[in-house]
């Protein structure tokens, strides 16, 4: 499902990606057969419920899946590496400096005994010991500049509980752009911050992704998000995903019930008075999915081949992909077995 | 400046942050209290003895026509015998200190080399898991299953007596503790997102567990580590009350409560009692200030 139409070589090549966790009655999938490109300077929205993987699959990238929770195979490659065939040092040399990661607790994320000035100088002098202070310090004022923090100099004193959730997940991103990465996944970075919050540092996320150059994967739940910061949107459930396609055709034009589904549980759009639209049923738990299309049994348009067999992916040929028997036709333009 | 948030734990302050360090302290007026009179203690310990009227170790000093005198009296030549004197002539007062020295460093060299070790046992087998951890903590486990008096008897029995054996005996029966306690604190620690945000950033894995988990697991090793001086010293009277700790010739003060034993029945009661007063001062100021420290580090 790669876009055909690359013209440069992309940063970030999934393919076939397969992540169990082993418990005492077997492996449990939490990423099943997951694929994905993403090319250099692109904005990736990685959309699903809480337990599609998500995470996992950010963790999976990063090559940080501990035991009990395994890779068991596919490729994840970074700039045509394969970083499933590097030593844990490579990698351990790769995170941080060519790719890093933001997470969703701003709060936890810091470590509370170490001033921002050492943890942020810790970033550069583990990838390249050769600098000096005074250089480290520049970069680090010039970087919390960047990110929106008035006046740097004195933050760099200052340990993490005396600044806000917001200054402090602002950090951790400055932290995560300190060594110019290819790569950043943020894995829902603002969920925990109050909305106004929230729209800042996605206004500033965005200014320094254009003006980086970044990729960037962003994990989140919130389809409004996605929308002001998105090129490309992906769509998991249960641990693959189901739809994929640029912003406006994933938000104007989806095919996947479940993205239908997402998509109307916005409360945004919902009427006042009326009952907020939701997903019937949960998730499949890992121990659980379902024979046959992992989404059947909380979907409307189920039939019984659903039910038996797995949708393989249905390509426009143009970086538009889903992953259904009976996708909703919206425009005419594809195939598809329509049945109803 | 005020105490941080309820939220957030206390750092452990370093250069930087000592003017609120000292906000800490005056928060906490009993914190103080318990740190000056170890203070006091540690000096009184360590200083006192080169002041004391009387060396004990030098024989000269002292003269077998003074002794078992009662508190109070006075010698041949004049001096008062504030605490009395011992079987051997010996001034009780000058014997104390030299015993609370001893005692004293006993005490804390051999927390300060347990703390080391089971720091770092604790912190490899939290960090490194499977069969690592197992290993090690099984050892742990089976050296705190044996009462900590009978492991030192045992090995003072087969190394000998001597200052220098009794303080590796306190270390081979207290080290345990640490790495217990090390493991589940940095255990925790480890759960927690910071250690993965240094993972992603491609931190090693010794800068990780030394900078990273240590520092922020170490305050309940502190709390820990002033209660184990307490117990060490302890441990080193009883041993020496028992006769294998340190050699007759240390003013120990396990050794002096032990030569007075004999003379508790017929009166001379000085000898045992003021020397087992000033091992309860030394036992009960470290736990004051174990105390003490655990509710300052205490968030709730």
């Amino acid at each position: 499902m790669t876009r055909q139409t690359s013209k440069s070589k992309p940063v970030l090549e999934i393919e076939n990606l397969c992540t169990v966790f082993h418990a005492e009655d077997g492996a449990w999938p939490a990423i099943n057969g997951l694929s994905l490109t993403l090319q250099a300077g692109e904005v990736l929205g990685l959309v699903g419920e809480s337990g599609s993987g998500k995470s996992v699959a950010g963790f999976s990238v990063m090559g940080l899946i501990d035991h009990p929770g395994e890779i068991v195979s596919g490729s994840v490659r970074l700039k045509g590496r394969d970083l499933r065939e590097m030593s844990e040092e490579e990698l351990r040399r790769i995170r941080g400096s060519e790719m890093a990661m933001i997470f969703q607790d701003p709060l936890t994320t810091l470590n509370p005994v170490l001033t921002i000035g050492e943890q942020m100088a810790e970033t550069i002098f583990e990838h390249r010991s050769d600098i000096s202070k005074a250089t480290i310090n520049d970069r680090c004022v010039e970087l919390l500049r960047k990110v929106g923090i008035t006046s740097p100099a004195a933050r760099l004193e200052q340990y993490p509980h005396e600044l806000s959730g917001g200054m402090r997940q602002r950090i951790a991103i400055a932290i995560a752009l300190l060594n110019n990465p290819d790569l950043i996944i943020a894995d829902e970075p603002t969920t925990a911050l109050d909305v106004t919050i929230q729209g800042q540092i996605i206004a500033e996320m965005q200014a320094l992704q254009a003006e980086s150059g970044t990729a960037l994967i962003w994990i989140t739940h919130d389809l409004a998000v996605v929308s002001e910061l998105a090129d490309r949107v992906a769509v998991m459930y249960a641990g693959d995903i189901v739809e994929q396609g640029t912003t406006d055709e994933i938000l104007d034009d989806p095919r996947h019930p479940y993205t239908i589904g997402l998509l109307a549980s916005v409360p945004g759009d919902a009427i006042p008075g009326e009952p907020l639209h939701q997903i019937s049923g949960m998730a499949p738990s890992l121990a659980a999915r379902p024979a046959g299309c992992s989404f059947h049994p909380r979907c409307e348009r189920a039939s019984d081949l659903c039910r038996e067999k797995d949708p393989a992916p249905t390509s426009d040929g143009n970086g538009r992909m889903w992953r259904c028997h009976h996708p909703v036709q919206a425009s005419p333009a594809t195939d598809g077995e329509a049945e109803r | 400046m005020t105490v941080s948030s309820p939220k957030t734990r206390q750092p452990v302050e370093k250069t930087a942050g000592r003017r609120r360090a000292l906000a800490l302290l005056k928060s906490r007026p009993s914190l103080i209290g318990s740190l000056i009179t170890f203070a006091a203690v540690i000096l009184i310990g360590l200083v006192l003895p080169s002041l004391a009227p009387q060396n004990p170790y030098d024989m000269t000093s002292y003269s077998v026509m003074d002794n078992l005198l009662p508190p109070g009296s006075q010698s041949f030549d004049g001096t008062t015998f504030w605490l009395g004197t011992d079987p051997q002539g010996r001034d009780m007062v000058s014997a104390i200190l030299y015993g609370m020295r001893i005692s004293l460093i006993v005490g804390l060299l051999s927390t300060a080399a347990a703390m080391i070790i089971g720091v770092c046992v604790g912190l490899t087998a939290a960090v490194f898991g499977g069969l690592v951890e197992t290993l090690l903590m099984r050892l742990v486990d089976f050296i705190l299953g044996f009462p900590s008096i009978l492991v030192a008897l045992v090995l003072l029995t087969v190394l000998g007596r001597g200052v220098d054996k009794v303080i590796l005996a306190i270390i081979m029966v207290q080290w345990a503790h640490y790495a217990r306690i090390m493991r589940s604190s940095a255990l925790t620690e480890l759960r927690k997102e910071y250690v993965e945000a240094a993972r992603n950033l491609g931190y090693s894995k010794l800068r990780i567990m030394f900078r990273h988990i240590m520092p922020n697991s170490l305050s309940a090793v502190l709390v820990v580590c002033t209660i184990q001086v307490a117990s060490a010293i302890t441990l080193e009277a009883t041993l020496s009350f028992l006769g294998v700790g340190v050699p007759v010739t240390h003013p120990s003060l396990g050794l002096l409560v032990a030569s007075g034993f004999d003379y508790l029945l017929s009166g001379e009661y000085w000898i045992s009692f003021y020397p087992g007063i000033a091992l309860v001062f030394l036992v009960f100021t470290p736990n004051l200030v174990g105390d003490r420290l655990r509710r300052s580090l205490d968030p709730k």
